[in-house]
């Protein structure tokens, strides 16, 4: 199969320039350095120039009617490559080959005009996001009716509430049909109910026209629901390009994973067959050199699916038994009973603080893996509940 | 396929000027936002663009009787000073505009892509038809005084078109710099503001080059501004048999009108595509 967008080599330099603090540069310091570089050698002028590649020679094909999902930390260069995918900006070297109509989304309401009214806005930002005049004429009423605002379209949209406004602008956006759609993290925004709406509207275009969707965003189940591929930006280059919950996963491998400052971490699962089974208990052991905190110390944990949804929390300081004013104490076991959690992998995170009040000293996050065991889960449960489980926490000395 | 994407390092589009065709709704529609927004929450609205070119004609009327600059015979004052005011608002409005149209849109130009040189041709829209409206002025004027202009005045449009091109031309050029150097935000109104004095508004041209106390190079310098060519020839279109154009001026006008214009559309297109990483 010819694939529908074909990167190749692809890389992208920007130049800091760690003497100039302002934004832009002004005239006056072109001709100043100017000037001196012409009394000063050449190379005097260059110490304060540092070359960034954000992006470093990348390979990918992308396939016709894929969803892929583009994941990384801050700073990996996922916007970098959108923006030159919308042919916003050059890339330095390499290049891509796109056969079909681009939309690019970098944000909700691009060209909004706060005087205009709500139906101008609409033509105002159908037209800069590709869109012909009769296109937006026979999309006018589904857009309008999608965004809910039937009834301010002639207000202004400096007037409307943020959430109208982004309600507007999505779904502007929401009723482009080009080949290929480019999203950058637009969902943020927005009320939960609407970004649901949104995505699903997204998942109905690509899955019923076959369009191809590229998805930045760092809300993994967002992702998940969305994409069916995905590339794991790291420092310019591709980690992992493969399907979702591989990319996925190893993201939450390395993305997410903390120093953990001389803290060891470990479970150990409590049920004879070595498995955390439902109603059964496991034994999460945390703990330093003696001495590295002071006596009143406290110790929080908390569990997530890889999506990032919150499973429970502990904290020491609930518990009435915990005392952590014992000087020899260097670590603390917490025992949680398995209410029948979701049956898939979880990931914890471990905070440890000088006092209840204080924030924490020592943040060690996706630190331990733990696979609640899947057997005997009551059908009752449901799993977008928070439950706190029946739990123990004590301080120990080793 | 037909609608293939090559994006590389300096790739030129081989398409450049039917890339800016196609693009031509958008054109359209920024222009009529930036006409939808000029009066919005104002009182007198569209009256504006009557009030400041009246007010400025009778300014420049009212300077030209105190110092008494010559009047042809014959001819009203009160059109000797419009028939120059009209280009020169033109010019000032739309350069400015043009200037800032790139700094102004700067969100458009970092979050989508389109052929650049779209935003500041539809800034001019604005001018264009303030314009308009002042020339609809004019003519009631003209008609009040009973003023009948010649078939000079069929040639005006070829006159507003030299206007736009030494418009586009230098505005172009300066909102490219706008961009990355700052400096020409405080530049242009100066420009502006020093323009008024160096063209023949509220004096005529024929003053200068029939001076016998003017140096023949400082005349010289003089016909190097392209918008005395440009204010001339409206003179010469509106008043007729009254208002002469100095030829040789004339033609480095329009020499120079085009050199900006190339030079214009060079460097923004020199630039361009690292608008996006510069503002």
């Amino acid at each position: 199969m010819e694939p529908i967008i074909k990167v190749e080599n692809l890389s992208k330099k920007y130049v800091l320039r760690h003497q100039a603090k302002e934004q832009y540069v002004a005239l006056r310091d072109v001709i100043t350095n100017t000037a001196k570089s012409l009394v000063t050698s050449k190379t005097g002028g260059q110490a304060t120039r540092e070359e960034f590649w954000a992006l470093k020679d990348i390979s990918f094909e992308i396939n016709k009617g894929e969803r892929i999902g583009i994941i990384g930390r801050n700073g990996a260069g996922k916007s970098t490559l959108l923006k030159i995918f919308s042919r916003i900006t050059e890339p330095t070297e390499g290049r891509i080959t796109i056969d079909g109509r681009v939309s690019s989304l970098l944000e909700v309401g691009t060209g909004f005009h706060p005087e205009l009214t709500g139906r101008e806005n609409v033509f105002l930002n159908g037209s800069i996001l590709g869109m012909g005049k009769r296109e937006i004429e026979a999309k006018f009423d589904e857009i309008v009716a999608f965004a809910e605002v039937e009834k301010f379209l002639d207000t202004p949209v400096k007037r409307y509430s943020s959430g109208m406004y982004v309600r507007l602008a999505f779904a502007v956006a929401a009723h482009l049909e080009p080949d290929i759609l480019i999203v950058d993290e637009v969902l943020a925004v927005g009320d939960a109910a609407f970004q649901k709406k949104c995505l699903g509207k997204m998942e109905d275009v690509s899955k019923s026209s076959g369009r191809t969707i590229i998805f930045v965003s760092h809300n993994m189940s967002a992702i998940r629901s969305t994409c069916n591929k995905a590339i794991f930006l790291e420092k310019g280059k591709i980690e992992c390009h493969d399907d979702i919950d591989t990319v996925i996963s190893h993201y939450y491998n390395i993305a997410k994973a903390t120093p953990t400052n001389g803290v060891q971490i470990s479970s150990t699962p409590l049920a004879s067959s070595g498995e955390w089974e439902v109603n059964s208990d496991i034994e999460v052991e945390i703990k330093w050199d003696k001495y590295k905190y002071e006596p009143g110390w406290q110790c929080d944990i908390a569990c997530y699916t890889i999506d990032g949804v919150k499973i429970f929390a502990l904290e020491s300081h609930k518990f009435h038994e915990f005392r952590s004013d014992d000087k020899e104490c260097n670590g603390v076991k917490f025992i949680v009973r398995n209410v029948g959690f979701p049956n898939t992998e979880l990931r914890l995170d471990v905070g440890i603080k000088k006092s209840i009040n204080e924030s924490y000293c020592n943040l060690i996050e996706n630190c331990l893996r733990i696979f609640p065991s899947g057997n005997n889960l009551p059908a009752y449960l449901r799993h977008d509940v928070i439950t706190i489980p029946p739990a123990q926490c004590k301080a120990i000395t080793l | 396929m037909s609608n293939r994407i090559v994006i590389e390092p300096g790739a030129k589009s081989k398409h450049y000027w039917i890339d800016i065709w196609n693009y031509r709704g958008l054109f359209y529609f920024l222009a009529w936002r930036d006409v939808l927004v000029r009066y919005k929450q104002t009182a007198i609205g569209i009256a504006w663009s009557v009030i400041k070119p009246l007010f400025t004609i009778l300014v420049m009327w009212f300077i030209g009787w105190l110092f008494k600059s010559q009047v042809p015979d014959g001819v009203p004052r009160v059109l000797l000073v419009s028939a120059a005011t009209l280009p020169w608002q033109f010019f000032s409005g739309a350069f400015t505009d043009i200037s800032n149209s790139l700094v102004g849109n700067s969100n458009l130009l970092s979050k989508v892509y389109f052929p650049r040189l779209i935003v500041p041709l539809s800034t001019m829209i604005v001018a264009l038809i303030d314009f308009l409206i002042s020339f609809a002025l004019l003519l009631i004027i003209m008609c009040l005084l009973h003023f009948m202009p010649d078939w000079r005045i069929l040639l005006l449009p070829l006159f507003l078109l030299l206007a736009i091109i030494i418009t586009i031309g230098t505005g172009l050029f300066i909102a490219a710099l706008n961009v990355k150097y700052r400096d020409f935000r405080i530049v242009v109104p100066f420009i502006v503001q020093l323009g008024l004095y160096a063209s023949p508004v509220a004096f005529s041209s024929d003053y200068i080059y029939t001076s016998t106390r003017i140096p023949e190079f400082l005349k010289f310098i003089y016909s190097l501004n392209p918008m005395v060519g440009v204010i001339d020839g409206f003179r010469w279109c509106i008043i007729g048999n009254g208002s002469t154009i100095y030829f040789p001026g004339f033609i480095l006008s329009v020499i120079i009108s085009f050199f900006f214009l190339i030079m214009g559309i060079w460097y923004f297109r020199k630039t361009e595509h690292s608008f996006a990483d510069v503002i």
